[in-house]
């Protein structure tokens, strides 16, 4: 028997608390060894080893004044952290963290829902959150907001082709839109790491750049720009879209996971504690990647992702499916 | 030089031994880094052995200050009431602290070496007025005190003007 729909709810209520405090966490994770990196403690004054710096984070962006400007459209203003928030939620939702087990006379899943197009899902959740950036930038009617939702727009939609294109090799491995049958078939196979190397290059370079982060964060680019289309923001309302940048960085590792990495597979059969070890894993390397590499010029940005990174992607996929049909 | 991705992925490695190290950062409030010794801080105004103020109130300091936050009002000395060795004296004597820009000047200035400034440098206050130091203040021990360091190891020798007096 199929679950009925309150052990869907109960599932999305733990995970979505538990991609918040993931969040929480990472930013703890990456202000420590970003510091560590540069030979400094990080937060260790809130509480024992600053565990406490994400929640005193937290009741200051909420105590703090939302200050809008007054030229600007409220509707769209106000919507925009929550749209971008809502679909950075949202994708996380098709992962799925577990192989599915037989509780009681119903049969529960491994992701909070199981949809046959969940990769196609989370694109299209990825492309709508675009919008909040957009949105958000305009709606503030000042011109360095509207330059910097622009620049995001230009590398978010430069990136998503490549993204996109990386993990069709990986769709016709797996013959499979469904994460949980990709999970499934690597299970049976091999992680695609192995077989789709090059593919899972492409996907964590177009990744970074699509979660805006360290070398790729020219829509945020701390030091030499006005921070872009969330310049206006203020209070929580910026906290969401930061929020919204961070879920989707785990978002994205935790498709990684899941294209690459096998995700919930690993030896004795540890079922999701392998998918939150390697979800780690890799965030820490996002974080390592953003400690040790400068940021590129937008010239180099453009050219690397349309230049080297779909070419690559593209011979990729052809060559996968040439191996894949010859076999 | 190695070619571009080797040295690329060097710097990884480099980035990653970093995070064994320990941290440079001084967590300041628990430690405090012994101050240079000619470090200039908070100001002190100096007694002579027997008590009475070096200080003779003649405004020179007030006059050297290029942030004019030295206010100086003598009065005589006379028989029954003396106070410093010389004709007259500070009646008041007080430092703005919050308009003090510690160049050193007034104790250049000074011609008996009443003022000096001492190393303390936690003088930050939560009200305006505070920042005032009155004569009392100045002329007693200050009750913040900061670790010096070693004045043979870290003092350099005695400048030209000072070499006389």
């Amino acid at each position: 028997m199929t679950e009925p729909w309150w052990i869907s709810l109960i599932k999305a209520i733990v995970i979505v608390n538990l991609v918040m405090l993931t969040f929480a966490y990472l930013t703890w994770l990456e202000r420590k060894a970003l510091g560590r990196i540069q030979l400094r403690y990080g937060p260790n004054r809130a509480g024992p080893f600053g565990l406490l710096q994400p929640i005193a984070d937290l009741v200051k962006l909420i105590r703090k004044e939302a200050f809008a400007p007054s030229s600007a459209i409220d509707a769209p203003y106000i919507l925009a952290p929550i749209v971008a928030m809502f679909t950075a939620l949202a994708a996380f939702s098709v992962i799925p963290w577990g192989p599915g087990w037989k509780i009681y006379h119903w049969h529960v899943t491994g992701a909070v829902v199981t949809v046959p197009i969940s990769l196609l899902l989370i694109f299209a959740l990825g492309s709508v959150g675009v919008y909040g950036f957009i949105v958000g930038g305009w709606a503030s009617e000042s011109k360095f907001s509207l330059l910097g939702s622009m620049r995001t727009c230009a590398q978010l939609v430069s990136y998503e082709v490549s993204l996109a294109l990386s993990v069709l090799g990986v769709v016709i491995l797996g013959r499979s839109l469904s994460l949980v049958d990709i999970v499934h078939r690597q299970g049976e196979l091999m992680p695609f790491a192995a077989p789709q190397f090059v593919g899972m290059l492409v996907f964590f370079f177009a990744g970074i750049a699509e979660t805006s982060r360290a070398p790729f964060d020219l829509p945020e680019a701390d030091t030499e720009l006005v921070a872009g289309y969330h310049t206006e923001y203020s209070g929580m309302r910026w906290g969401m879209f930061q929020t919204s940048e961070y879920i989707n960085l785990i978002t994205l590792s935790g498709l990684m996971v899941t294209l690459f990495f096998a995700g919930w597979h690993g030896p004795w059969h540890l079922g999701p504690l392998w998918f939150v070890l390697k979800l780690l894993a890799l965030l820490f390397i996002f974080i390592w990647v953003r400690g040790t590499l400068p940021r590129l010029r937008y010239d180099q940005l453009m050219r690397f992702g349309w230049k080297v990174l779909l070419p690559v992607a593209t011979i990729n996929a052809v060559v996968t499916a040439l191996v894949v049909a010859a076999t | 030089m190695s070619p571009q991705p080797i040295s690329t992925l060097k710097g990884f490695g480099v980035t990653f031994k970093q995070i064994l190290k320990k941290p440079l950062t001084q967590q300041y409030p628990e430690y405090k880094r012994p101050m240079y010794p000619r470090f200039r801080g908070r100001h002190r105004l100096w007694l002579h052995d027997n008590g009475l103020e070096k200080c003779v109130g003649c405004s020179l300091c007030a006059a050297a200050c290029p942030a004019d936050c030295i206010r100086v009002v003598a009065a005589e000395n006379t028989p029954d009431n003396r106070v410093s060795a010389g004709e007259r004296y500070a009646r008041i004597y007080e430092i703005n602290m919050s308009r003090c820009i510690f160049c050193g000047y007034c104790e250049l200035a000074c011609p008996f070496d009443a003022i000096t400034l001492g190393n303390e440098f936690e003088i930050s206050e939560y009200n305006r007025d505070d920042q005032i130091y009155t004569k009392d203040m100045l002329l007693a021990e200050p009750i913040k005190k900061v670790p010096v360091a070693d004045r043979d190891l870290f003092d350099t020798p005695i400048p030209y003007y000072r070499s006389d007096s």
